[in-house]
């Protein structure tokens, strides 16, 4: 079968969190859900690698957390509520984790937000992006 | 008889939260951001609502992937602020109103909006923000809360025309409950704003002053806005705008913009507040 095309998929740097990503990133997903306990996070941070054990985290998940790339996270079927609770663990703001998943330095991406935030312009479909 | 009088629509963005929190309220920044809230928290507590609806959205809080309801109503008696990774906030115990709102759910079940009944949920900012936000930092909020969660986190949510549609169920089912009842009905959420990956920060003025203008004047217009278009427009967190829909759908086919707030940025949103009173309820006090 084809793969169904998603009218959204046309989107540019944005990965719509729909069903299908969901079961894919079921895992990735309820590892980050298990952050909201204080002593999870605590007992992640102590072995990280050990703790993701006990989720079904495929390899590339389990190093794109490992490795904070949150954009491939949200790639795998991640979404931004889930790995959010990730940043908090490590201390980030969602603005940090904003900052990051753009390729800005924090003060560039506070900087582009002060001065209006990103225009839609030139960032509403990918072949005007890629420009 | 129960009445809605007012309909009140804000962003609920996280970080205001933590500015109030931690005390940073006077810092310039922020200051720009709560100065706009002033004249509202004014206006609540001349009001006084006994009761007040917040339509707002979980963000993977109360519901994770396991189960997630499209909409979902609080009816329990107390709803606990919940820990999102940061702790708590520390904010008053959510209480709520749990006969209107078991009304409320078979009233609407009944006139073909199949939600969902919570008896047991935490709250997070989504939630508590505009609370804060309208309330201040009180001990204990001054009224009765009844929390409606709609999913805007698992594409798709819910259809504007949908969310405006459940918003006269709504008014009906509040309308046909027998205590006297002031009730305050909150739209959370939005405005334009991206949080997730490389386009993250997008914010488009022009469209979320349209849509305020469209919730004041004329909602048959924005509640035909389609998914798509708000993700590619708003962002794809800009989509949490069709709960402000909930919220018109229970007012009156005209209302009276009692207070407009805009303001670009806090932390990666766009502010953006309305006050909408209902001409019809509010007449009768």
């Amino acid at each position: 079968m084809q793969p169904i095309e998603k009218e959204y998929s046309d989107i540019p740097g944005t990965t719509v969190f729909d069903a299908d990503q969901s079961r894919k990133g079921y895992g990735v997903n309820m590892f980050c859900m298990s952050l909201l306990k204080e002593a999870n996070r605590k007992a992640f941070k102590a072995d990280e690698a050990l703790y993701l054990k006990a989720f079904k985290l495929t390899p590339e998940q389990t190093d794109a957390v490992l490795n904070r790339e949150w954009n491939r996270m949200l790639e795998l079927g991640g979404n931004i509520y889930f790995t959010a609770k990730l940043g908090a663990t490590d201390g980030l703001s969602f603005q940090q984790m904003a900052a990051k998943m753009t390729g800005s330095t924090q003060q560039e991406y506070a900087d582009m937000m002060l001065a209006g935030g990103r225009s839609p312009n030139g960032a509403r479909t990918k072949s005007e992006w890629k420009k | 008889m129960a009445k809605i009088v007012a309909g009140v629509a804000t962003s609920h963005v996280p970080a205001i939260g933590a500015a109030l929190d931690n005390g940073k309220t006077q810092e310039p920044y922020w200051q720009r951001v709560f100065a706009g809230y002033e004249e509202s928290k004014k206006w609540i507590a001349e009001v006084k609502p006994d009761v007040c609806i917040v339509v707002f959205n979980d963000h993977a809080t109360a519901f994770s992937v396991d189960v997630v309801p499209t909409f979902a109503l609080g009816c329990a008696a107390e709803f606990a602020p919940a820990d999102e990774g940061w702790g708590p906030r520390p904010v008053p115990v959510v209480h709520g109103h749990p006969e209107l709102a078991a009304h409320i759910a078979q009233s609407v079940i009944l006139d073909e909006f199949d939600l969902t009944v919570v008896n047991n949920m935490e709250v997070d900012h989504g939630l508590t923000v505009p609370l804060s936000l309208m309330f201040g930092q009180p001990e204990e909020w001054p009224c009765k809360i009844i929390p409606l969660a709609v999913n805007v986190v698992l594409f798709p949510p819910p259809t504007g025309n949908r969310c405006f549609n459940l918003g006269a169920a709504i008014r009906r089912a509040v309308e046909s409950y027998p205590e006297d009842l002031k009730v305050v009905i909150f739209g959370t959420g939005g405005m334009s704003h991206q949080i997730s990956g490389p386009r993250a920060g997008l914010i488009n003025s022009e469209f979320d002053k349209a849509f305020l203008d469209g919730m004041s004047n004329d909602p048959q217009k924005i509640i035909k806005i389609k998914h798509v278009e708000y993700m590619r427009e708003a962002g794809a967190e800009g989509i949490e705008m069709v709960m402000w829909l909930v919220m018109r759908g229970a007012l009156d086919e005209h209302v009276r913009e009692r207070y407009r707030f805009y303001t670009v940025p806090a932390s990666n949103t766009a502010v953006g507040h309305l006050i909408l009173e209902n001409p019809s309820q509010m007449a009768a006090e």
